[in-house]
């Protein structure tokens, strides 16, 4: 080892990344990474959905080791082999999704990151003693299932200071917040910062990082494209080192939002909607009451959680109304009707959840095309009348139309599902659906989850499908998505639905107001 | 019915449910890891004959228990190396467990068909013992039965006073993060299945050794089944275990003590209803599915495969 | 410590799809060679008693086709239930009802005879084994009970309802107390197919009939694909505007059906009459048939042969070597655990590896 600490004239950086490598299968993840991150600095990792964030930070973290390169630790190379040895280094991690256990209280779930032997009861008091120093207030003793998702980051954020990092890895910490919630985020960072810790902050929302960070590393397809000052660069410029060419922007044009003003056909008409919950961790409904017009996209805005995924079930007709009339689709009440009811009216459906729910990852892409389809096209897919024999010629056909129509990247003639990119397969989905030319388009979270290119395909099919005469309704997390494609915007907080605004004329503060609306400690000062 | 009759019903329904118990702890503890093992009958019944057998061999029916134990755990391997390092389906393994097992121990035993058992007695402790009504009932029975005891309160010990139980109960809530926090869960799952191995091994060595001390093909007849609903019936808490155990060993007895009395109704109608209570009691419980939903491990039965 | 790793393959393996089920046979055989060394037989004759000898006789043949008869018939119903994602492991109790309801005709009313009585006893068997898969699936579809258990605690169930009916009502009055029913009359027997050569009677043709019509509906149809779909994901099938509630009566009333045509066909083919013991566990065997035959009906036929085969092996290996019959069994449970562990070869591929120790290395 050359390296000698002692002669070099700065200290060595808290964290340094030299050529790692990693691969699955046949996809290099990560391609000869490096960067590096000093104590008292905010550092951006930037990139697209499957640029390799993820995979760097597992690795960082122990939760994967890396096929080639090193890491070095305050200027030593150490080999971090499970999570415990990240942490015993002091490198802190705050989860994006899937890292709290539902059924355990929020103190067991700190206990569990800590050194064992530490008494439940400490952990409860100095939970709530840290809580308090940096703003961050929970009762330990709660539920985290029953916990919001900003109560749940609050509880991952100081489970991570308990164990007194100099690191802290933060994955896409604002994507489920308000941006009143993100804000005081922002403000326990800039605290944290001042204490001389590191943070390395992932992210693709850009003008966030461009305001917090120091420096910036950004990914692409597994391979370190810049190191950046993100302070320097703008929002544009970041973009299109994350993408590799500039993505031009999808909008709703002027013209088209003013034709869909005028609109006055209701193709889908929502009122008195109420549904109790499905299950123990579920959002009840309380009367939602939307009207979407021909040529119209009506965005529906919310933090996650709060009813959406409830809301688009009960319009597939995947839960069903006792008054007919409580969901009209194009002047027919269709409250009673099942999925395929309401599809036979021109309603057309696409999930949050594509594995699962959209589509089926076990079964080939034709088998797929057929799952919502099977009825309302009936007469192309089936023959042999009550036998109901599957007519794969027919299916392969919509497959290749819906494949060239969307830019469907796939392996082979008819994969199975599970092998398309989550965009990829994303594309599909709606291209499946819009194949059927809909009346009325209802989309829970399009975009969640997809790469940019393929993102900017999926926004412009909902502003084609609104130009063609049909009523797009979106339920989006995203609001820059919204703002950008909608011409009216609701708020849906803790099941029930604000009134819609003119997406011309309101602001990102208005609608996060709404939609921190049911957060219970802001129930006082705000008024909609 | 006089005192007599029913101090022997109380007495015997310890004996009848004792082996139901060490059964489903066992398993309670391997569902709370999130896998849900069906080869507790087959596990049960390898247990019910290592332990005559090695009773028989070495002459001492501690032999057999200590026999059981082991023989329950190894047993237990086959199923966690398949469902756990080859990610089989736990349903379909845990069945063919069953079915191995019942085969294993038809094959084993035959040469045990008729043989006198050698019978597990009971130990009375001293002083307690004479205490009128409990003293009996609690302080002169098998040691096995005192084993069950120690073990409910050791497994409920365990589940929510230890950081072992934490993490075994996080295992079973969510296994992806789990393994993001470094906790091994497969390591955590192969303990947790030998655990109910063992206790399974034991079951099947009380029935050979003590409830009956004889070696018969299909002894175990559908307890381990019915220890597998108790799992379900107590909404996996350990102390609602012990009640469900004893619950149907009072079914169990009553239906043998009706049958004794010449009741008339059928014996193959007294003797179904341990598998009709079973059925009723899991519809009970079913019918309240928000509880039930509340307590089920939320990864049970799904296969766990980490990337690396 | 060795370590087995499994790294997921992005699509399903054809080859090992194909191949599984016969590395698990191979690994069947292999383990059995090396039990029977143990017992101190020879390996090789043992593993000739069990799969070759009785292939070599026509009598066994026949044999053959009896006893894989019911495995068929059942594991083809098994596989739409499993398929579906619906656990009916109560087969055996189906089969059992179906014999009783399928005997009624015969043991109750031995005047009547002609040649409706058949065709009606096997309906009744029919019926009677789908009325009894009826109450597990109720009862998942109303109350969320689980079906494994519910299913088979009805197997307990039939088994003592027949066990008290053969001994109490239903005994033959003129049977010197013997726990049996009279002998059904020759109206009540499903005939032989080929009588000069052995007994193989005419219900192997049913279980034939039975594996085309549900692999047609598996493999061609809406419904077939309703079924895969439901079981692969049941939210993606509420999605697609099926009804999960309606696919449990359907897989078990289907399943349990099949499962009690192959209970009066057994009874009315090859005993002739009822006892209290009427299977040897063929409901149970055939969870390994379905699984062996990777549930697809046509698999299936190949699979229950083979298993049929370790049953008339199981009784051969007896008569020349001296072997318990039970080492049958153990050849069935041996050879579903070998199954399942091949199947991970589909999905997966699998990896041996010493593991790193996991701690903080310093600087070289």
């Amino acid at each position: 080892m050359k390296t000698d600490v002692s002669q070099s004239a700065a200290p060595p950086p808290l964290l340094a990344v030299d050529g790692l490598t990693k691969s699955f299968g046949t996809l290099k993840a990560n391609d000869a990474v490096d960067f590096d991150i000093v104590e008292g600095e905010i550092h951006a990792l930037l990139g697209e959905n499957g640029a390799g964030k993820s995979t760097l930070v597992k690795m960082l973290f122990g939760s994967l080791s890396p096929d080639a390169g090193r890491i070095l630790w305050r200027g030593r190379p150490v080999k971090i082999a499970e999570p415990s040895t990240a942490r015993k280094l002091g490198i802190g991690m705050v989860f994006q999704h899937f890292s709290l256990f539902d059924s355990l209280t929020v103190a067991e779930n700190i206990a569990l990151s800590l050194e064992a032997g530490t008494p439940l009861s400490t952990v409860a008091d100095e939970a709530r003693r840290l809580g308090e120093a940096y703003g961050l207030t929970l009762n330990p003793h709660a539920m985290a299932g029953d916990l919001s998702v900003g109560e749940r980051q609050r509880v991952e954020i100081i489970r991570c200071l308990l164990q007194e990092p100099s690191l802290i890895i933060l994955d896409e910490p604002t994507s489920v917040l308000t941006p009143q919630e993100a804000e005081r985020l922002f403000e326990t960072l800039e605290t944290l910062k001042g204490e001389g810790k590191a943070i390395l902050y992932i992210s693709h929302r850009l003008e966030e990082v461009k305001r917090m960070c120091d420096r910036a590393t950004v990914l692409r397809h597994g391979q370190v494209v810049a190191h950046c000052d993100p302070r320097a660069e703008t929002a544009a410029s970041l973009a299109a080192m994350m993408v590799g060419a500039e993505v031009e922007a999808v909008r709703r044009s002027p013209a088209d939002h003013e034709a869909a003003g005028r609109s006055r056909t209701a193709v889908l008409c929502v009122s008195a909607l109420d549904q109790k919950p499905l299950g123990p961790f579920s959002t009840a409904l309380r009367g939602i009451q939307l009207e979407v017009h021909a040529g119209e996209v009506f965005g529906i805005a919310g933090v996650a959680g709060n009813g959406q995924s409830e809301l688009f079930e009960a319009l597939s007709g995947e839960q069903l109304q006792h008054d007919p009339d409580a969901v009209i689709i194009d002047g027919t009440p269709a409250g009673r009707l099942g999925p395929n009811g309401r599809r036979r009216l021109g309603a057309a459906f696409a999930p949050e959840e594509r594995f699962g729910h959209a589509a089926v990852a076990a079964m080939p892409l034709t088998d797929n095309i057929l799952l919502s389809r099977h009825a309302s096209d009936a007469s192309a897919y089936l023959s042999g009348g009550r036998f109901a024999v599957l007519r794969h010629s027919a299916l392969g056909r919509t497959l290749g139309r819906v494949v060239k129509a969307m830019d469907v990247r796939k392996s082979g003639e008819n994969p199975d599902a599970a092998t398309l990119s989550g965009g990829n397969l994303q594309k599909l989905i709606l291209g499946r659906e819009f194949d059927r030319q809909p009346v009325v388009f209802v989309v829970n979270q399009p975009t969640w989850g997809v790469d940019a290119g393929a993102a900017a395909r999926i926004r412009q099919t909902l502003l084609d499908a609104a130009n063609a005469g049909a009523g797009a309704l979106v339920i989006s997390q995203d609001l820059d998505e919204l703002l950008e494609i909608c011409d009216r915007i609701a708020v849906i907080a803790d099941g029930e639905m604000s009134e819609p605004l003119d997406a011309r004329t309101v602001t990102r503060e208005q609608l996060g107001l709404l939609m921190g609306g049911a957060e219970p400690e802001k129930h006082h000062g705000v008024a909609a | 019915m006089s005192p007599e009759i029913i101090q022997a019903i109380v007495l015997t329904t310890a004996t009848a449910a004792t082996p139901l118990l060490i059964a489903a702890l066992g398993e309670l503890v391997v569902e709370r890891s999130g896998v849900l093992n069906l080869g507790v009958e087959g596990m049960m019944i390898i247990g019910a004959v290592t332990g005559f057998g090695a009773a028989q061999l070495f002459g001492s029916p501690w032999m057999g228990v200590f026999a059981a134990i082991v023989c329950g755990a190894l047993f237990s391997l086959l199923f966690a190396f398949l469902t756990l390092s080859l990610a089989t389906n736990q349903v379909a393994t845990g069945l063919s467990l069953t079915l191995l097992g019942l085969g294993v121990a038809g094959m084993a035993g035959e040469q045990f068909v008729g043989l006198p058992g050698i019978k597990l007695q009971p130990i009375a402790v001293p002083g307690l013992s004479e205490l009128p009504v409990i003293g009996p009932l609690l302080f002169a029975q098998d040691p096995i039965f005192y084993m069950s005891i120690l073990l409910a309160i050791g497994v409920w010990w365990f589940i929510f006073r230890t950081r072992a139980g934490l993490t075994l109960r996080a295992v079973g809530d969510n296994h992806g993060s789990a393994h993001a926090l470094g906790i091994n869960v497969l390591r955590m799952r192969y303990l947790a299945v030998m655990f109910g191995g063992a206790c399974a091994g034991l079951a099947g060595a009380h029935l050979s050794l003590v409830y009956t001390p004889q070696w018969v093909e299909n002894m175990t007849a559908g307890r381990g089944w019915i220890a597998l609903a108790l799992v379900v019936f107590a909404s996996w808490l350990p102390w609602r275990v012990v009640v469900g155990a004893y619950l149907f060993g009072a079914v169990t007895i009553a239906q043998f003590h009706a049958q004794a009395q010449g009741v008339a109704i059928p014996s193959q109608f007294l003797s179904a209803l341990p598998y009709l209570a079973t059925i009723v009691v899991l519809v009970l419980i079913s019918s309240n599915r928000r509880m039930t939903m509340r307590n089920t491990p939320a990864s049970l039965g799904k296969p766990f495969v980490p990337e690396r | 410590m060795m370590r087995v790793e499994l790294v997921r393959r992005s699509q399903h393996s054809a080859l090992f799809s194909a191949v599984s089920p016969l590395i698990a046979l191979a690994i069947t055989a292999l383990i059995g060679a090396i039990m029977f060394a143990a017992l101190g037989k020879s390996p090789v004759a043992a593993l000739h008693a069990y799969f070759i000898e009785p292939l070599t006789e026509i009598w066994s043949i026949h044999e053959l086709l009896i006893k894989a008869t019911p495995l068929i018939l059942i594991a083809v119903g098994l596989s739409i239930c499993f398929l579906s994602n619906n656990w009916n492991i109560g087969a055996e109790g189906q089969f059992v009802m179906g014999a009783i309801a399928g005997s009624v005709l015969p043991v109750l009313y031995p005047g009547l005879t002609g040649p409706l009585v058949l065709p009606v006893m096997l309906v009744m068997g029919l019926a009677g084994g789908a009325a009894w898969a009826t109450i597990p699936a109720f009862l998942k579809a109303r109350f969320g009970t689980n079906e494994i258990l519910s299913s088979l605690m009805l197997v307990y169930v039939a088994q003592l309802f027949l066990d008290w009916l053969v001994r109490g009502p239903w005994r033959n009055p003129e049977g010197f107390n013997f726990p049996e029913t009279r002998s059904f009359h020759a109206d009540a027997i499903l005939p032989e197919m080929f009588s000069a050569s052995g007994r193989a009677h005419y219900g192997f043709v049913f279980a034939i009939l039975a594996a085309l019509v549900v692999w047609f509906v598996l493999s061609r149809t809406l419904k077939g694909y309703e079924i895969r779909v439901l079981g692969e994901s049941p939210r993606a099938g509420r999605f697609a505007g099926f009804s999960a509630r309606r696919m449990v009566f359907f897989a078990f009333i289907v399943s349990g059906a099949l499962a009690g045509l192959a209970g009066i066909v057994e009874v009315s083919g090859a005993i002739g009459q009822l006892r209290p013991t009427i299977s040897p566990g063929y409901g149970f065997t055939a969870i390994i048939v379905a699984f062996l035959g990777r549930l697809n009906p046509l698999g299936i036929v190949a699979a229950g042969l083979i298993l049929a085969l370790s049953y008339l092996g199981g009784e051969a290996a007896q008569i020349s070597l001296g072997v318990s019959d039970k080492v049958a069994n153990v050849f069935q449970g041996v050879l579903l655990f070998s199954v399942l562990a091949a199947d991970t070869l589909i999905r997966y591929r699998v990896r041996i590896v010493r593991p790193a120790p996991a701690r903080l290395e310093p600087a070289q």
